[in-house]
């Protein structure tokens, strides 16, 4: 068991203003951020406000940014980073501060309701959906998702454009409606929704430049780009920019396809 | 007295879990207006924690299954002190409760027929859990979560108002439930955001908090546990049932310090890993009690046969009811045979290939590889026990939730008692929140429409005792001046400060506080208990109310923690002490209650509940006064377990429950 | 995509007034600005080399090999191959080097493909420069709007891709023959040839697109077994999409330039058999 005095940079102050606070904490083997913090607010500022809940990785309430980059603070060890570095602790930048390293996410609750829900299929009652292991894998990724916000945090189309975030649902909320698009049950088509177009026409696809930030912070490892935005594009494609598919659906139908 | 933002409500739901959530579905669907308050964010409660799966009787992986079998299971777990109804009514009703789930989107891991794989867990005869990987906790609050959206969605579509009819106040903290008379008229609260006070005036109130671990040391709970629902139902006047009992995982993980505690998910028994000593020797072989003999296997051979053919061979060891192995890997650690870290080894790595460990099992993988640096596919985990769950809870009616003695109080999930009697099984926790949820649900909304407009009026004089209370941390320095202050406008249940008097004293620091609390019942309350252990930590417990009613705090009301901590401090000493005095009270071992001084189950006890209620509650909290008990404690005889259940069980096993007088009634 | 360059603080972004007040546009400590710079640097290296050579009309045969620049060669000013990708659709009135009619198509893949335009977003738009860090636009619209919207129209270059690639193997094929046209032979350029066509495959085979049309399109791969297990196959290529990128960027550079070589005269193909 080894422990040493670590310096921290944290962000405190509220939405009138604030900045950077100097602090010189002990870690101890084995710790990770979200300790460090608590261990501040402990000893030497009872008051520093901080979310988190389970402190294990599966909630994802502690999202802020260590060293400029969006991280959970429970996930993040501190053996990660050089004993004689100075590490910077702030709230997330792409959404309204309410105190010290915590913001109003409200935007991504409002975006969560502007995704039109699961339609259950008619003729199949509780208990009798049958679904089979390769088609749910897909939607079941999606799912891991533990909505820590990070994906919307780093996204520029929002963190650097404030303007977009009426017209842009964001990789998580994308990534939602690929969820269900893919859901081999989910029966929006019949009901005349189409999931594919909504999301380039209503939710804002076309804002994505796959840069793959999002996929790149993902504390789940969900690979959000490559199999939800992006195939979620190219469904997009298949019902606005591709006349040969729009011929094929003509000349035969596949049904169920 | 402090600005306060009211509203009106017909049903309000403290906790936004699975238990909370599924009770605010079932009240607006039946036409309620709901609102649901949480203390986190919405959809961040502890139920994402849960990793096993739900247990229910589905039949889909063993046609043998049936709700009788889960109903007999749970009982045997719950060494027969489950509230039977409850159990009856939960392994009859969990089945349609998971298959509803899917029809609002949810997506369980699936058999090769296209149905709800099922998996093995301790305790339950048959596979029986519905799972998704080791995260159905998270699947299943996100369902729900998905479908409160769903249904403001329609109300968005009828009113133009997402939150006409159900809403969620997320990062609010209720912490007096008002009453009329008897009868609740509505909730106290803060929003932690802002530090605003908050009246929902409404006539029913589920309770939905969860349980008690923050008041431990080592604990798989997160920070929201402290026991808000149990004391508020206290203050209520409501009665608590059975706290003595408090479940200890047998496995969560002891290194880092700084995670200590974190649940090692069931499944990694389930699926195949075992459980070893410093000496390498599968050591629950040593530990099978007498009543489970003839059901669990002798030899590793026959262990290792089971996991391919369940049908011939007898169970491993390893997959007892949680207790039991809770205990064991307690006495091997005792007895010198531990692992570095203090805990026993639970290895998957020689059990199963790498792959197949990172595919059944990888929030387990992740969770070791980020957190404690460990490749559990090349090398064993280090695990101990951890409070993870309180059996006891609000004492409350088996079929319609409500608390006994509150008209318009109900409690679903953790918060109640009853259902899972002196240990709880693995599985049945999801399963729990689901049924009896909504069952709290529907008759909170069903008594709140048949009083129509007769509802309860909120008694101003509560909410001003309410808000002084709830100020009192800012205050401590002088606190004396200030409680007297306070105690000005008691009046009926407030929480009085009178008496208040010679508190003199230096503030005192909430996190301090709390870290002694939780070191006084990991200590002497914990895992195995002693009764002088016990009355001192009464004692400590009594000095410990004292110093905390001068619990100050820093800065202002805004999302600040310390001040959040102050008040539930409250909770967690009214729940601790309750936990302390029942144990101490319950001369026999039973469940997730270990007395070494009495160290066999006693039949006579068998048919005993022990209640908790508040000592003095015209009065309040008798605080200042070090002497005198918060708490005071009844015995009651249960209700006895109808004959077409007990039917259901052998004379035999029967014997070994029962008193002589229940067997022969 | 972005227009303007002012400071970011014009129109919102971290710095708008309701978040945190920082005034650093990002608190990176890393070098963030290394895969940018490192990625710009491989593209720009890229795309001086091919303009070079694609405008330069000489060295891209050397009996039996072709440069894959000018393959297939569309013009009448291409030089006579025997047996090789000669097909003149353009006629006579085509002046300038061949290599620009057929070369629009495998750039045109590359330019929508959807690991380039993450590259080149980052590399050369800064949008954003890597990720949590401030990029330099006023404001931004992405691919929701003339002209970034045609990007959707990556799978057409995807089929022209595959018809090239088709090209392509024909001319590895070819490679094995010796300078004289006799068949079986093999020598250093043939190794670099199959090398080339093996990453060209696996990059335009890789393709989120390709993807998507073997069967990411289907809402039950449990009714189309054989979609789904191509669908797997594609996904577990397009997971190094980017390194097969780069590789047969790369490989497809070389193989030209082991042309040029040739052809020019600075060494012989050293031949095996």
């Amino acid at each position: 068991m080894s422990s040493y005095e670590a310096r921290f940079k944290v962000w405190r102050g509220d939405a009138r203003g604030g900045g950077l606070e100097d602090f010189t904490v002990e870690v101890n083997d084995g710790e990770v951020v979200l300790d460090i913090v608590h261990r501040l607010q402990a000893t030497q500022a009872p008051d520093l406000a901080v979310r988190w809940n389970c402190k294990a990785g599966k909630c994802g309430s502690c999202s802020a940014e260590i060293n400029g980059r969006p991280r959970l603070l429970c996930m993040t060890r501190m053996s990660v980073f050089d004993r004689a570095e100075t590490i910077t602790i702030t709230p997330l930048r792409a959404f309204p501060v309410i105190r010290d390293l915590v913001t109003d996410v409200g935007f991504n609750y409002e975006k969560a309701r502007e995704i039109p829900a699961f339609v259950p299929p008619a003729g199949a009652g509780p208990g009798e959906y049958r679904m089979f292991q390769q088609d749910v894998d897909r939607s079941q990724e999606f799912r891991k998702c533990i909505e820590c916000f990070l994906c919307q945090d780093t996204c520029h189309v929002v963190r650097d454009h404030e303007e977009n975030k009426r017209a842009f649902a964001g990789p998580r909320f994308l990534m939602r409606v690929a969820e269900l698009d893919m859901h081999p049950l989910d029966a929006a088509a019949g009901a005349g929704l189409d999931r594919s177009r909504a999301a380039q026409d209503e939710h804002g696809l076309g804002y994505c430049n796959i840069t793959k930030c999002c996929t790149e912070v993902c504390p789940e490892g969900i690979r959000i780009t490559d199999n939800a935005l992006i195939p979620l594009k190219e469904r997009a494609v298949d019902r606005k920019y591709d006349p040969l598919v729009w011929l094929g659906s003509k000349i035969r139908r596949r049904p169920g396809a | 007295m402090a600005a306060v933002e009211r509203q009106q409500w017909d049903v309000v739901v403290v906790g936004a879990g699975g238990a909370g959530l599924r009770a605010a579905i079932e009240a607006r669907e039946r036409g309620a207006r709901t609102a649901v308050i949480c203390k986190s964010l919405f959809g961040k409660a502890h139920t994402v924690m849960a990793e096993g799966g739900i247990a229910a009787a589905m039949a889909n992986a063993n046609e043998n299954d049936s709700w009788q079998v889960h109903f007999r299971d749970t009982l045997r777990g719950g060494k027969f002190l489950n509230q039977w109804r409850m159990a009856e009514l939960h392994a009859r009703e969990a089945p349609d409760r998971v298959w509803e789930l899917e029809t609002w989107g949810a997506l369980f891991d699936r058999t090769k027929d296209g149905r709800i794989s099922q998996r093995n867990f301790g305790g339950h005869e048959y596979p029986r859990l519905a799972h998704v990987g080791d995260r159905t906790g998270l699947e299943l609050i996100r369902t729900l979560q998905q479908k409160v959206v769903a249904l403001q969605q329609e109300d968005h579509r009828a009113t133009g108002d997402y939150e006409s009819g159900l809403k969620v106040f997320q990062e609010c903290t209720v912490t007096r439930v008002l009453k009329d008379g008897e009868r609740v008229s509505g909730v106290f609260g803060y929003e932690r955001e802002t530090g605003r006070f908050l009246v929902l005036e409404a006539p029913a109130v589920v309770l939905a908090t969860g349980g008690i671990g923050k008041s431990f040391k080592v604990t798989s709970n997160s920070w929201e546990y402290t026991g808000d629902g149990h004391a508020l139902a206290l203050l209520a006047g409501a009665p608590l049932v059975n706290m003595e009992f408090v479940q200890f995982h047998p496995t969560g993980m002891v290194w880092p310090p700084s995670v200590k505690g974190i649940l090692v998910t069931e499944s990694v028994r389930g699926d195949g890993g075992v459980l070893r000593n410093s000496e390498g020797k599968r050591f629950m072989f040593d530990y099978v009690p007498d009543v489970f003999k003839d059901k669990y296997a002798e030899s590793e051979d026959e262990a290792d046969r089971w996991y391919e053919d369940p049908d011939r061979n007898r169970r491993p060891p390893e997959l007892l009811p949680r207790d039991e192995v809770a205990r064991a890997i307690n006495a091997e650690v005792k007895a010198g045979r531990g692992s570095p870290h203090g805990g026993v080894f639970l290895d998957v790595s020689t059990r199963m290939p790498a792959e197949v460990i990172r595919r059944r099992l990888p929030s387990m993988y992740h969770q070791f590889k980020e957190l404690a640096d460990v490749d559990i596919t090349a090398e064993p985990m280090e695990v101990g026990p951890t409070c993870h769950y309180v059996m006891g809870g609000v004492a409350v009616d088996s079929d319609t939730a409500a608390a006994r003695g509150v008209p318009g109080l109900y409690a679903a999930g953790e918060v109640a008692g009853g259902m899972h009697g002196s240990n709880r099984l693995g599985g049945n926790s999801l399963s729990d929140l689901l049924v009896f949820g909504r069952r709290a649900g529907w008759h909170a909304a069903e008594y709140a429409h048949g009083l129509a407009d007769r509802r309860p009026p909120v008694d101003e004089a509560q909410v001003d005792t309410a808000a002084a209370e709830a100020l009192r941390p800012f205050s401590a320095e002088g606190a004396g001046a200030s409680a007297a202050g306070a105690g000005a406008s008691t009046a009926g249940t407030g929480a009085s400060a009178a008496g208040a008097g010679g508190e003199a004293g230096p503030p005192e620091n909430p996190y301090t506080l709390h870290q002694e609390l939780q070191q006084t019942m990991n200590d002497l309350v914990g895992i195995i208990r002693r009764e002088g252990e016990m009355e001192q930590a009464l004692r400590r417990l009594a000095e410990l109310r004292v110093r905390a009613r001068r619990a100050g705090v820093e800065g202002h009301r805004q999302f600040n923690p310390g001040w959040h901590l102050a008040l539930d401090l409250r909770n967690m000493l009214l729940v601790s002490e309750c936990v302390a005095r029942a144990a101490l009270e319950r001369t026999e071992s039973r469940g997730g209650h270990t007395r070494e001084d009495h160290p066999a189950m006693d039949r006579a006890w068998r048919n005993v509940n022990l209640l908790c209620a508040l000592a003095d509650p015209a009065g309040g909290l008798a605080a200042a006064d070090p002497t005198r008990a918060q708490i005071r404690l009844t015995r009651e005889r249960t209700e006895p377990i109808r004959p077409d259940l007990l039917a259901l069980f052998e004379k035999e096993e029967l014997v070994k429950y029962l008193a002589e007088e229940e067997l022969y009634e | 995509m972005a227009t303007g360059t002012e400071s970011p603080q014009q129109r919102g972004g971290v710095r708008t007034g309701t978040r945190a007040a920082i005034t650093a546009p990002h608190l990176r400590t890393d070098r963030w600005w290394l895969a940018p710079a490192c990625t710009a640097a491989g593209l720009l290296a890229f795309v001086v080399y091919s303009t070079w050579r694609a405008f330069a009309d000489a060295h891209y045969y050397a009996a039996p090999y072709v440069s894959p620049f000018y393959s297939p060669c569309l013009a009448e000013n291409c030089r006579a191959m025997r047996a090789g990708p000669n097909a003149d659709l353009f006629g006579g009135w085509w002046g300038i080097s061949p290599a620009i009619i057929i070369l629009i198509f495998p750039l045109g893949f590359r330019l929508t493909c959807y690991y380039y335009r993450k590259a080149y977003y980052r590399a050369f738009w800064a949008s954003p420069p890597a990720c949590a860090v401030a990029e330099p636009h006023r404001s931004y619209t992405g691919e929701s709007r003339f002209p970034l919207i045609l990007q959707n129209v990556h799978r057409y270059f995807f089929y022209a891709a595959l018809l090239v690639a088709g090209v392509l193997t024909y001319d590895t094929v070819l490679a094995f023959r010796d300078e004289h046209y006799r068949w079986g032979h093999m020598g250093l350029g043939t190794l670099v040839f199959l090398a080339n066509i093996v990453l060209i495959w696996a990059y335009t085979l890789s393709c989120h697109s390709c993807r998507h049309i073997v069967g990411g399109k289907l809402k039950h791969f449990s009714k189309h077994p054989a979609r789904y297990r191509a669908w797997q196959f594609v996904g577990r290529l397009n997971a190094r999409h980017m390194q097969l990128a780069w590789a047969s960027l790369l490989s497809v550079a070389l193989a030209d330039f082991y042309v040029y070589l040739v052809a020019s005269g600075v060494f012989d193909d050293p031949r095996f058999f």
